[in-house]
Order: structure tokens, then sequence, then C-alpha cells
């Protein structure tokens, strides 16, 4: 049945599907008037990896807390304001130049919001899921992430409550720069693990 | 279930394929369907194990040709449905055509969850198999270490064992371990220095 008194022929058959069920949970009352802007505000504004990027920085700069890092992620993080739902349960796990970690969900699309935000779409989508536990050196190499032949790869399937950050190696020459400006040498691919700094 | 969503070890898939603005919605629904799943699971107190198997439950032609944010508006529809909270038809009629929902769950409502598992069975270096079981209902062991050995890389907290909380009220808590698969012993392709991790219950293994 038709309804363009409703919806302008502007909307994608998705769309029409989302608008539907929004009209009908807001008629049921169980979608309060401002939730989607409220939820969509929290994840678009208040995490993202800048937070991540902030952990890393302290374990570069702080070697106690490093050490704290690695013994109790979960822990270590709230110390600097982080954590809540899909960040209860952290490791890091730490670069080296012998060893390059690499996380992946193949199940769906687990990630560690609080430090990281909401995973990329190729985060999600199938190449990734399915490559990275089968032909990860030779898919980091296709992602621009070349890693010499004798460095140990470990991928980390997050399949259960764990979730994991990358703690990266330290680029060489930074010694001088403050915390703030560390911060701001960690991407987001860094702590997945798709790139080297 | 076997369904798609298993993808670990899947071959055929092209590069992965990364835009360079990355924005964290990029367009206004997928935000609203993200919204409306969160509304939906609150409101029929679904279980992180029932939400992921009503996106598991997808066909799979559907899944793999519909975005991420489509998968979970899919499945916030079907949990409506099958809660009692829409019609599919009332959606159809909202929505001026076809709305898919995911297949039916396959699998029997869980009524005896069985005791708890408060100590861990196995240790950090631990030798370990992952049985090999084919549920039609939801789990977190995925197939590409069914019945591969491995070693207790690292023994986590228990939690609520995913297959079960699934499918029903009833729930158990268990052990959870990372172990460590040799890739070659994975995929016997004689790979070098590279490990794969995957976090198990301790119903998921059993001695090698």
């Amino acid at each position: 049945m038709s309804r363009p008194d409703h919806h302008p022929a502007a909307l994608s058959p998705v769309e029409q599907r989302v608008a539907a069920l929004e009209a009908l949970l807001t008629e049921r009352g169980l979608l309060p008037e401002g939730f989607v802007d409220e939820i969509t505000r929290r994840y678009e504004s208040d995490i993202g990896p800048m937070n991540g990027a902030q952990v890393v920085a302290r374990a570069w700069a702080d070697p106690e807390y490093k050490k704290r890092l690695l013994a109790d992620g979960t822990a270590a993080i709230a110390e600097l304001g982080f954590g809540g739902p899909e960040g209860d349960h952290m490791v890091v796990v730490e670069n080296t130049p012998a060893v390059h970690n690499v996380v992946v969900c193949t199940l769906c699309s687990c990630y560690p919001w609080p430090t990281l935000g909401l995973p990329p779409a190729w985060y999600k989508d199938p190449p990734y899921r399915a490559r990275m536990v089968r032909e990860p050196r030779r898919l980091l190499a296709e992602m621009g992430c070349r890693l010499p032949g004798d460095v140990e790869i470990r991928v980390w399937d997050s399949s259960a409550e764990v979730r994991y950050l990358v703690l990266p190696e330290r680029p060489r020459g930074t010694e001088g720069l403050t915390e703030d400006e560390l911060a701001g040498l960690v991407t987001r691919d860094s702590m997945i693990g798709v790139a080297r700094l | 279930m076997d369904g798609i969503h298993d993808l670990g070890g899947m071959q055929g898939f092209g590069p992965v394929v990364r835009s360079t603005a990355e924005p964290v919605f990029q367009h206004r629904w997928e935000a609203v369907a993200r919204a409306l799943m969160v509304a939906v699971t609150g409101a029929v107190e679904a279980s992180g194990g029932e939400f992921r198997h009503s996106i598991e439950r997808m066909e799979p032609g559907d899944y793999l040709t519909s975005s991420y944010y489509e998968h979970w508006l899919t499945a916030a529809a079907t949990l409506a449905v099958e809660h009692g909270l829409v019609t599919q038809s009332e959606l159809e009629a909202r929505a001026g055509g076809r709305f898919p929902l995911s297949g039916p769950v396959l699998a029997p409502q869980v009524r005896d969850a069985g005791p708890d598992v408060h100590e861990p069975r196995f240790g950090v270096g631990d030798q370990v198999r992952v049985r090999e079981r084919h549920s039609p209902g939801h789990t977190r062991c995925p197939r590409y270490v069914r019945d591969k050995v491995g070693t207790v890389a690292r023994v986590d907290g228990r939690q609520s064992v995913p297959d079960i909380e699934a499918h029903g009220t009833a729930r158990r808590y268990e052990p959870t371990y990372s172990v460590r698969f040799d890739a070659a012993d994975l995929w016997l392709d004689g790979q070098r220095d590279v490990s794969v991790h995957v976090d198990l219950w301790d119903s998921y293994l059993e001695r090698p």
C-alpha cells in the first residue's frame, strides 16, 4: 500500500522502512521525544579515538601507567575517565619491534566504544572480518601496513566480552613532546592494528 | 547457527574498501536505525545474545547485500514483531512496500541453563580442543576454530553463556578464555609467525 502523503518520493526504501518503525514505536510510547538525537550525539561527539589516543600517550609518557595499563586495561583506562558499554573488559596488547597486534570481530562488530568510538564501516564489512584471521600479513600489506617478514603477527578475534586496544610503538624522535602532542600522533587505525606510526 | 554472519576465514571477498571521509553516521537514517535498536532491545529486555541472533537470522543474500545499519534495522523490526510491539503488516503498510524480517528462531527455548561454572577448568598454557558443535541457535564459537587445538593464553572472568541467554530468560555463567591458535594449524597453508586468538566460553572447550 502506497502512502505518498506520508512519505515523499525522495525517501529511499530503507529510509521508508526506518520511518515506518520509528513512527510505530513513537505512537506506542516506546520512543521518547529526543531519544534519537540524544544517543546520536553521544556517539558522534562524546566518544571517539581521541580518548584512546590519550590512553596511548599517557602510556608512552609514564612507564608506571603503562605497566598498569597492560596489567589491567579496564582499571587503567578508567583512571582517565573512560569506560562504559563495550569497555567494561579491556585488554591492551602492546606492539614491539618483534610483535604486531591487530583486532577483528569475525562474528559481528565488537569494538571498544569508550576508547575508539563506533567502528568504521570497513571494520564491520565482510572482507575485513573474513580475511584478517586467515591472511593477516597479506591483508595488512594491502591496507598499507607492511611488516618485515620476521615480525610476529597476533590477531585478536573479539568473540566474547573482552574488547581490545592496541598500544602502538612510540615513534622515534618524539622525546621532547608533551602528552597532548603525543596524543595528536596516535591514529585510530594504529589502535586497531591496521597501521603503524 | 551456522549463519552467514560467521565470516572468519571465508574466501572470495575482495579488498577492504575504506573511504577517506568516515563520518560516524553516513546518513541520518543510520543514526535513527541505531537508536531504534536501542529502544526495541530496551523495551523487550533482549539480552546481547538475543540481539545478535536477530541479526544472524537474516537471509544470507540480504545480509551480504545490505549495509550494517540495515542489519540493525531488520533486527530491530524482527524483535519488535516477535515480541508483539508491532506487526509486519503494519510495518509494510507504513513503509509502502516490503519490509523483510530475519528468519525464525530454529532452536528451542532454554528452560534449564544448568549450574554456573565457578572455577576455570583450564589454566594458561593448557592445550584445549574446541568442541565440534553445530547448534541451531546462537553461539559465539566461530566455525573456523571448531575441532581445532589451541593453547590457553589468558583466563578471563565469568560471563553469561550466549548460547543460553539468546533463547529465553535462563542464564548460566562460565569462565571465558583467550585461546591462541597457530594460523598454520587453522588454515594448513604453512604461514609462519602468525597466531589467532579467539575468546571462548568454558563449555566450548574440552581436553584434546
